[in-house]
């Protein structure tokens, strides 16, 4: 087997006094699809975020392909790491936000071309075929030359999965994306993660409360409680055959 | 001419002599808006350097400029700066009044761009990042874009403000029609026609100013209905 793609290494996380992640380990294959589930405030959105470099670990490691992201080596010592090495990173890694976070400013066609050509120096053609392209993928190629505000919130997480799916990262994270959404906005949204989640290789990691998408999609399970990992392995294992209380009390709650 | 009252002819005979100083004075109000404007990204870049202490020394800078008066600001440019040995130098009116009311009004207009700023969501700094932009492509593409155009109704009215403060650097010997009104006034021993003058100049420049100031900013509110998207959107 090929090493993982992302490994936690026990790491921490504290805001001020408050610890929120207490040692998470943690490996991702590529082409894994993970979904972290769990108690809201119990840690989700800081893992993913810690790996999208938004949020710096207290401590541990995060190595992603092979490299440790948080540090790099100086005189050989390993420091804090540097926007630069940040960046050299962080282009392999694509997140999709709870509240879409489209720029406003531009069309949707806009919202899509303007990191590949600005940030990987693509040329313009090639990136306006290739956003027309996974635009109409997830169903917008209509509305190509529509703002933000003219569009349901369904529509603009797709366009701002369209976005991140442009930039052809090898990791991708999607917080929550279907909980600032009308329930019958949802369907949609989950239509499209389940076409990239089948059709696609690239790594996944989703945090979301929808157990019956995340028992079809994900190759594996973690139940994040109180700061650590509780519980993880295949869907079906932590889904439906575990006999973690913490774990059935909160399974109760989203399964009637 | 010695009337003490209303004179037609001594009006007509002031509005050239006073219509002389116009070029002083629109020119002064440009040159020192186009200089707090520059000077305002100043302000609001140094106070977004992460140094605690060096963002506490600029803010109670930007304080001190903001609680003198710009009189004494002027005052101070012109006559005291040249007397400090090392650094100063003697500068012509017109170019003290420019740096005085520049960096006085500079303090404001920085607010101003601040407030912009902060007026952007958290999620367009966060998708900016996750989007790998660089720091400058980051400011550039996407904060700026949707910081700035809320801001231009406000920066017009400090236009106006500006302009209404030009009369100040009369007294350090700017030529603007103040000062033209003022040495007519003392030479003709006449002060109602020219300072009259002098009010309507303001009155028939201010006011179309603010009326194109308002359009805009309806312009911008509705822009800001069309395209964009409200916090947490
Ligand atoms: N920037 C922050 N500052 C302070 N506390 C935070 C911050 N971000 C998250 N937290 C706290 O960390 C805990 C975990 O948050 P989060 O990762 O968002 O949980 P989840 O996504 O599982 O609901 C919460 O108690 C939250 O209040
Ligand atoms: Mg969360």
């Amino acid at each position: 087997m090929t090493e993982p793609i992302v490994k936690f290494q026990d790491v921490h996380k504290s805001f001020g006094d408050t610890q929120v992640l207490k040692g998470i380990n943690l490996d991702i294959n590529s082409a894994e699809k993970v979904a972290v589930i769990g108690p809201s405030g119990s840690g989700k959105t800081t893992i993913i975020r810690m790996l999208m470099t938004l949020e710096e670990p207290t401590s541990g490691d995060i190595i992603v392909g092979g490299t440790n992201l948080w540090k790099m080596e100086k005189k050989g010592q390993m420091v804090r790491a540097n926007e630069k090495h940040l960046r050299e990173i962080r282009g392999d890694i694509g997140m999709v936000f709870q509240h879409f976070n489209l720029f406003p400013h531009m069309t949707i066609l806009e919202n899509c071309m303007t990191a590949p050509i600005h940030v990987k120096k693509e040329a313009k053609e090639e990136v306006r075929d290739r956003s027309i392209q996974m635009l109409d993928r997830v169903g917008l190629g209509d509305k190509l030359n529509n703002y933000p505000s003219q569009l349901s919130g369904g529509q603009k997480q797709r366009v701002a999965m369209a976005r991140a799916l442009v930039m052809r990262p090898k990791i991708m994270l999607f917080d929550e994306v279907t909980s600032a959404l009308d329930p019958e906005l949802v369907g949609e949204v989950l239509e499209v993660i389940r076409d990239i989640a089948k059709n696609d290789d690239m790594a996944m990691v989703l945090v979301t409360h929808e157990m019956d998408f995340a028992l079809d999609i994900a190759d594996k399970v973690l139940f994040l409680d109180e700061g650590v990992i509780a519980e993880q392995g295949t869907a079906s294992q932590v889904i439906e055959h575990s006999t973690n209380e913490r774990l059935q009390e909160f399974l109760h709650r989203f399964r009637k | 001419m010695n009337s003490t009252y209303w004179s037609w002819d001594t009006f007509l005979d002031a509005l050239p002599f006073v219509l002389q100083g116009l070029g002083y004075t629109v020119g002064l109000t440009i040159a020192s808006y186009l200089f707090a404007l520059l000077f305002g990204f100043v302000w609001t870049f140094l106070r977004r350097l992460p140094n605690k202490v060096f963002h506490f020394v600029v803010t109670w800078i930007m304080e001190f400029i903001r609680s003198t008066p710009p009189l004494v600001q002027l005052f101070f440019i012109y006559y005291a700066w040249p007397m400090i040995p090392g650094i100063g130098v003697t500068l012509s009116p017109f170019t003290s009044a420019v740096i005085g009311l520049g960096i006085h009004f500079s303090t404001y207009i920085g607010e101003i761009y601040r407030s912009g700023i902060e007026s952007v969501d958290k999620g367009q700094w966060e998708a900016s990042r996750a989007l790998n932009f660089t720091t400058i492509d980051k400011w550039k593409k996407v904060i700026l874009p949707q910081a700035l155009p809320p801001t231009i109704p406000m920066l017009g009215n400090y236009f106006i403000i500006m302009f209404k403060e030009v009369p100040l650097a009369s007294i350090i010997g700017v030529a603007g029609i103040m000062l033209m009104a003022n040495s007519y006034g003392a030479q003709n021993w006449a002060y109602l026609e020219p300072l009259t003058i002098v009010g309507i100049i303001f009155l028939l420049l201010s006011y179309p100013s603010a009326v194109l100031i308002r359009k805009l900013e309806i312009k911008m509110n509705t822009r800001f209905d069309k395209n964009a998207t409200i916090k947490g959107n």
